[in-house]
């Protein structure tokens, strides 16, 4: 009956916080709704960054946009003394070094998924996807060094007579053989995508569910059988790798400056110099005199703008389809 | 017939795998074996000489570098952070889903896109080409990527660790930066590294925001050599004595960018489980 | 006592009369290092249906799929003594595993349709088998196949639907129609009906009784009460052993070994 209860005496115990003043405020949840909105305003400056730089470009080439309009886009002619501009060798020079870089890039690295996949050690799979990786990592410059130096003189003595004895009948391979040109140019790009088709080829199929492997197998389907059964459920993720490589490949600068040839003029064969978006940007941003050359240069760059953003865009949509995949698989 | 297609597409498939590596070693022999010889004091210590003159070096371009990346790293590496921070946590509405779609499309933009933006919002109301402007161009290209690494980091770190922090009394703030970014800090840091390592070596941004010098810059309003730049320049010139000095440079350069990719690689393999 | 002796005359002639279809002499099974299967001795007649049952982790399913060698895409797995079908040892040299496996069909747990049209589920095996003589031919195939599998009916009007639209249940009955279509002698089950509501549960135990008119099966399973409804052979593994294989009636109801009493009767799972 006399009994003090012990919790009546804890109740006792001050619980009162010991900060004062400024530290006692950051204690509260108004500090997070702060915190919280500072964050969020920081993620919208991203927002707006990006918002920024189209619209700004597009006011920096108005007075192209004015002048040429629609025409940019188709006219091949692009004479900066005469100051007439027109975007088409650019448009075609990237389109064409960028399908030739598609041309050797997705099968090789379709090659190596599968031999990683399916046919390589466990232990020994992290190490060789690291030094495929190492591909990437290699800097745009260093590739257009080895490009000049190494791949042009290889092109110009050994490859393009080749192609010229065998294949000089296809307007493709003919005329003189200087090694640089658009070929040349889709090689070295096709070095540089392999590294991100293969690494996302490779996180495609690792993430389709073993058991279809077995399914096929347990029906008699030999290794390859099976292992196209596996790519068929990889599909989409692998289509998105390869967008993506292309629209790596299309952005590229320095590599392909250095070894296409910086020459504005469509012509029909894979061994005549040739010039890119990027490239012409890169070479004549610095020699742009006068306005109009200028902002035809910035127009071309709102082009190459507009390009990679849809052909990213699509990747995206592709690569979020099988990562929600393996999400729920988990 | 079937088997012999079997053996048939798995020898291909080896050999493409030997291709690709193979490509991997020719091109850093190459570099290796060119440049390796060119390294000397000279190198790094000296000042680019002028045209036709033998020798010299290209110590104000190592700097430049430096310092550029290093200003990029403090500008882009707060607000990627906070922007992470943001998407990981609080980002649940349109807004989140918009700042993410940007951020894709940040890092899908060419570099040489950045350049112009910068040079159009920078450099043209300057009036001058200057190393704010080339790091500003660096920074640009490093957020997206640390954006998703961090995001990631942070949504590895598992709901019950936030929770015992909350259960404590701290305030989400507090649960966030001290116990979260503590968390995830390896993975932050590797981010980090990387995205340092991938820009060290952009040529394009710089082209025309930082362009280039034949001297040590003291100041940041003035046009900085970069290591880069000076590997391009020299490249296409038509000299021999730079064309050495190029291999030089690039060996330098890729022996960092592979440097920091393989530790960081090395520090982080026991992570996955 | 006459009528005794006449009942035991019978049933050891049934006994002679009956093929063996797949027996196991003296196998061993590792995986690496690590031993799962011990010295197993086993002789499943032709045209049964055969359980196996036991805890987790005892051995079950290796043996199922050292039956097909499945296990060969394991790394590291060997295998010591004979596995035999129809007589022939499976694991000699000269087999050929694609053949092998064509004659031995598995069914999984997870239902494991390929990302293709129903029809062209069930018509994969034939194809690479090529197994049609033409377009025609492999209709008719695939029809009876589904038919077997007791889906006919249910998708025979949307035959070029995605097979990924079908419920649990009918891709699991999918499954066993593809692996039927194939012509195997023997269908292996690596619990079927574990990852189904009770109602498909009870339809593919339906599909699997009848099968037992044309095919050898084995099946896997944790559920003792399936085991009874379905089995004339079980057998009862524990650690990599074989402890006791006989006809289901006896193994539920006289068990010969006391292990196979514990867990039938629950004493330890």
């Amino acid at each position: 009956m006399d009994k003090i209860s012990p919790l009546a005496e804890t109740q006792a115990i001050n619980l009162e916080s010991n900060f004062q003043g400024k530290k006692r405020w950051l204690m509260t949840s108004a500090a997070d709704n702060g915190f919280r909105q500072l964050t969020k305003i920081l993620a919208i400056l991203l927002l707006g960054l990006v918002i920024t730089l189209l619209i700004s470009m597009i006011y920096s080439s108005r007075l192209s946009i004015s002048q040429f309009g629609f025409s940019f886009v188709f006219s091949s002619t692009w004479d900066p003394v005469k100051e007439v501009f027109g975007a088409l060798p650019f448009i075609y020079g990237t389109l064409v070094s960028s399908l030739i870089a598609l041309a050797f890039a997705v099968p090789i690295s379709l090659g190596v998924a599968v031999f990683l996949t399916e046919q390589c050690p466990i232990k020994l799979r992290p190490v060789i996807l690291t030094l495929v990786e190492l591909l990437a990592a290699i800097p745009s410059v260093a590739y257009g060094l080895w490009g000049i130096f190494v791949l042009v003189p290889f092109m110009r003595e050994v490859v393009n007579p080749v192609l010229g004895k065998t294949l000089g009948f296809l307007p493709l391979f003919q005329g003189p053989a200087y090694g640089i040109g658009l070929l040349t140019s889709g090689l070295i790009l096709a070095v540089m995508i392999v590294p991100i088709t293969t690494a996302i080829s490779v996180s495609s199929l690792t993430a389709v569910d073993p058991t279809q492997r077995e399914a096929a197998l347990a029906l008699g389907a030999t290794r390859w059988e099976a292992t196209q059964i596996m790519l068929l459920n990889a599909r989409s993720g692998i289509l998105g790798g390869v967008i993506l490589g292309l629209g790596r490949a299309l952005g590229e600068t320095m590599a392909v400056t250095m070894v296409i040839g910086n020459r504005p003029e469509i012509a029909a064969s894979l061994l005549a110099p040739a010039y890119t978006m990027a490239s012409v940007i890169a070479n004549e941003f610095a020699e742009a005199t006068y306005d109009l050359y200028l902002h035809a240069l910035i127009e071309i760059g709102v082009l190459l703008f507009i390009l990679t953003f849809i052909v990213q865009g699509l990747a995206q949509l592709l690569i979020r389809q099988i990562t929600k995949g393996t999400k729920s698989n988990a | 017939m079937r088997k012999f297609i079997d053996k048939l597409v798995f020898g291909l498939c080896s050999l493409s795998t030997v291709l690709v590596l193979g490509i991997l070693f020719l091109i850093l022999i190459y570099i290796l074996l060119n440049g390796i010889t060119s390294v000397n004091l000279d190198f790094f210590t000296q000042l680019p000489k002028p045209v036709g003159e033998e020798g010299g070096g290209m110590a104000n371009a190592i700097l430049g570098s430096a310092i550029m990346v290093v200003i990029a790293t403090i500008i882009s590496v707060p607000v990627s952070l906070a922007a992470a921070i943001y998407l990981a946590e609080f980002g649940r509405g349109k807004i989140a889903v918009i700042t993410r779609f940007m951020v894709d499309v940040l890092a899908g933009v060419p570099s040489i896109v950045i350049g112009i933006f910068i040079y159009t919002i920078v450099v043209l109301p300057m009036q001058r080409f200057s190393a704010i402007a080339g790091a500003l161009a660096l920074a640009m290209i490093m957020v997206p990527t640390l954006v998703r690494a961090t995001e990631e980091a942070i949504r590895l770190v598992p709901q019950t660790v936030k929770e015992a922090g909350l259960a404590l009394g701290a305030p989400y703030w507090r649960v966030i930066i001290e116990i979260v970014l503590v968390s995830a800090h390896k993975a932050i840091i590797s981010g980090i590294l990387l995205a340092i390592a991938r820009v060290a070596g952009e040529t394009a941004p710089l082209l025309f925001t930082a362009l280039g010098n034949r001297f040590f810059v003291k100041v940041l309003d003035r046009p900085i050599a970069s290591l880069p730049v000076q590997i391009y320049t020299y490249a296409v010139s038509p000299y021999d004595d730079w064309h050495r000095q190029a291999w030089a440079a690039t060996f330098l350069l890729v022996m960092f960018v592979l440097l920091i990719n393989l530790s960081v690689r090395y520090v982080t393999r026991n992570k996955s489980s | 006592m006459e009528k005794n002796i006449l009942k035991e005359a019978n049933e050891v002639d049934n006994k002679t009369a009956t093929k063996i279809e797949i027996e196991a002499s003296s196998f061993n099974f590792f995986y690496g290092a690590k031993q799962a299967l011990y010295n197993i001795n086993i002789k499943i007649p032709e045209k049964s249906i055969t359980a196996f049952i036991g805890p987790s982790g005892c051995g079950k399913s290796t043996l199922l799929r050292s039956i097909n060698r499945m296990n060969d895409i394991v790394i590291g797995s060997r295998v010591e003594g004979k596995m035999l079908l129809n007589e022939q040892d499976i694991y000699a040299k000269s087999v050929d595993v694609v053949a092998l496996r064509r004659r031995v069909g598995m069914v999984f747990q997870k239902s494991t349709p390929f990302p293709k049209s129903i029809f062209e589920n069930v018509a994969y095996g034939v194809k690479i088998n090529g197994l049609a003589k033409s377009r025609k031919h492999l209709q008719e195939i695939v029809e009876q196949a589904l038919k077997q599998g007791a889906l006919w009916d249910e998708v025979k009007d949307r035959l070029n639907d995605s097979a990924m639209a079908l419920s649990g249940g009918q891709q699991q009955r999918l499954c066993i129609a593809r692996t039927l279509a194939v012509m195997p002698e023997v269908i292996l089950m690596d619990e079927p009906c574990s990852a189904l509501d009770p109602i498909a549960t009870e339809k593919i135990e339906q599909l699997i009784a009848e099968l037992r008119e044309k095919y050898t099966v084995i099946i896997v399973t944790h559920n003792m009460q399936q085991a009874t409804r379905v089995s004339d052979y079980t057998g009862f593994f524990l650690l990599g052993k074989l402890i006791e294989f006989d006809e289901t009636e006896k193994i539920f109801t006289r068990p010969k070994e006391k292990k196979t009493e514990d867990y039938i009767t629950g004493r330890f799972g």
